[in-house]
């Protein structure tokens, strides 16, 4: 054997090694649910290997907690959209009126009332914020964990993700069920021993700490469980992706 | 000469001289892809300052607190106070992927040099004989720079001391801190390894410290781009493309 052709068989031989051990990975992965929904494109690669590698490495993780002493004075609000009629209405009832509805697979559609929420056991938690624009800030947020809703309202099991919508026009996001269930995963209807104000998304907002800041999305009041994320806007998993973010803002 | 430096014909009619490689296969090839992720990482990750061009100490740092210092350009988010009248087109979204899909490549990349590296190169290359090492020796090669003296590489054509030194500080200390302060930002990342920017001081400290690394760097860029020219750019591009320079070949 010529030392040319060996090392023609030696790469051929890596290159289909390679292939094949991709073809495995990509199964394996799309198998555990490692594939976020926005992995076509140029960029797919890159938030595919960020969002499978935190979820094999980090998933268990807690994003990290302050004491009330950290609490940014004042806390900043991102801009908002101007509200609605329907949203203005229901401000001026004191929310009395506003409802966050769960649908899609679950075993008992309901729901819930600011009160209702309230009634849970709830979690506080000192956490950062912190935006994709590169800015931060600390705050308390207390509300209840999104897995105690989803318990009420009992998921059935072919469900994968959690799509949540917002009352602000054009904002719905959607997060998996290990980010759902995870304990810092809080519906939040208070912060910083208030309620939660209407810049910052009152009456309730999602708050994602393990997430940037625009996962956390404000005026929540519909939750809609699914096992597919293609039928909802262009299928990329949220509203974030069709702008050019990403779905998985873990990083 | 550096106009025939491109010119495959032309390499090719030295055929009986001896290959002596001056850049071995993984370090043009890790040298190159790096060469391409920094000035991906530079546009992109100028694009996302330009979303919030304030920078802050600590773990936050909003439009609210005062900054440590600001960069006086106009922002993309109409929420910065800048002092402009405008605001800037948002191309924070594909700058991000690009920023965090090139980061991958990068580290991976950076990674199969240090492995490869450790093997001899790093030892042979780029680290420094102690006889190298003396204040006088490397003064006489600054005092040289200074006086805009060519500066001769070694008897092997390897690279000053100076030089070493400089490599040196940007693989191992740079680049390894790019990327801590980079991963630092990340909320996911972050999480998982608290200690990455406990040890720092906050994420916002992060921020700041990612941004002068990366001033650091450029400078670096632009100094080894110049230092290239000054040794004959087209020789010494042609040989960490193909492992021999032209000037090699005529005069080993």
């Amino acid at each position: 054997m010529t030392k040319l052709s060996r090392r023609g068989l030696i790469t051929t031989g890596l290159a289909a090694a390679g292939l094949s051990g991709l073809g495995i990975a990509a199964r394996m992965a799309r198998k555990y649910g490692l594939i976020p929904p926005d992995h076509g494109g140029f960029y797919g690669a890159g938030e595919t290997l960020t969002y499978a590698s935190h979820r094999l490495l980090a998933n268990r993780s807690f994003a990290r907690e302050f004491p009330p002493s950290a609490i940014s004075n004042p806390p900043f609000a991102n801009e908002i959209a101007p509200p609605s009629e329907a949203f203005r209405r229901l401000e001026a009832g004191g929310f009395a009126d506003w409802r966050l509805t769960v649908d899609g697979l679950v075993s008992r559609p309901a729901s819930f009332s600011i009160a209702q929420l309230k009634s849970y056991p709830s979690r506080a938690q000192i956490t950062h914020l912190a935006c994709e624009e590169g800015w931060s800030y600390i705050a308390e947020w207390i509300g209840v964990p999104l897995a105690q809703i989803l318990d009420e309202a009992g998921v059935q099991p072919q469900a994968k993700f959690v799509v949540y919508t917002s009352m602000e026009a054009g904002w719905w996001d959607s997060i998996d069920m290990d980010e759902a269930r995870h304990p810092q995963t809080v519906l939040a209807y208070a912060m910083n021993g208030g309620d939660l104000p209407v810049k910052f998304g009152g009456p309730l907002r999602m708050r994602v700490p393990r997430q940037l800041g625009y996962k956390s999305v404000k005026f929540v009041n519909r939750l809609t469980l699914t096992a597919d994320l293609k039928p909802f806007g262009k299928g990329l998993g949220s509203a974030a992706p069709e702008g050019g973010y990403a779905w998985y803002a873990g990083i | 000469m550096a106009d025939s430096a491109f010119a495959p014909g032309k390499t090719a009619a030295f055929p009986a001289l001896p290959k002596t490689s001056r850049h071995p296969l993984f370090v043009r090839a890790t040298h190159w892809i790096t060469a391409a992720c920094f000035a991906a990482l530079l546009v992109s990750g100028c694009e996302i300052v330009v979303s919030h061009p304030r920078f802050y100490w600590g773990e936050t740092g909003n439009a609210m607190t005062k900054p440590l210092f600001k960069i006086p350009i106009p922002a993309s988010r109409a929420t910065v106070p800048t002092g402009y009248g405008y605001v800037l087109p948002d191309q924070n979204g594909w700058s991000r992927a690009l920023h965090f899909q090139t980061a991958w490549i990068l580290i991976l990349t950076g990674g199969i040099y240090l492995l490869l590296g450790s093997a001899g190169y790093f030892k042979r290359s780029l680290l420094p004989a102690e006889s190298e090492l003396s204040l006088r020796a490397l003064g006489a090669i600054a005092a040289s720079h200074a006086r805009f003296r060519r500066v001769d590489a070694s008897p092997q054509g390897s690279y000053n001391a100076l030089q070493k030194l400089t490599y040196l500080l940007v693989i191992f200390f740079l680049f390894p801190l790019v990327i801590w302060t980079g991963l630092a930002m990340s909320p996911g990342f972050v999480a998982a390894f608290p200690a990455t920017v406990t040890l720092l001081g906050g994420q916002q400290t992060a921020r700041t410290i990612h941004f002068f690394l990366t001033l650091a760097l450029s400078l670096f860029l632009a100094v080894h781009v110049v230092m290239v020219a000054r040794a004959g750019f087209a020789d010494r591009v042609w040989a960490m493309i193909t492992g021999n320079a032209v000037a090699d070949r005529r005069n080993p």
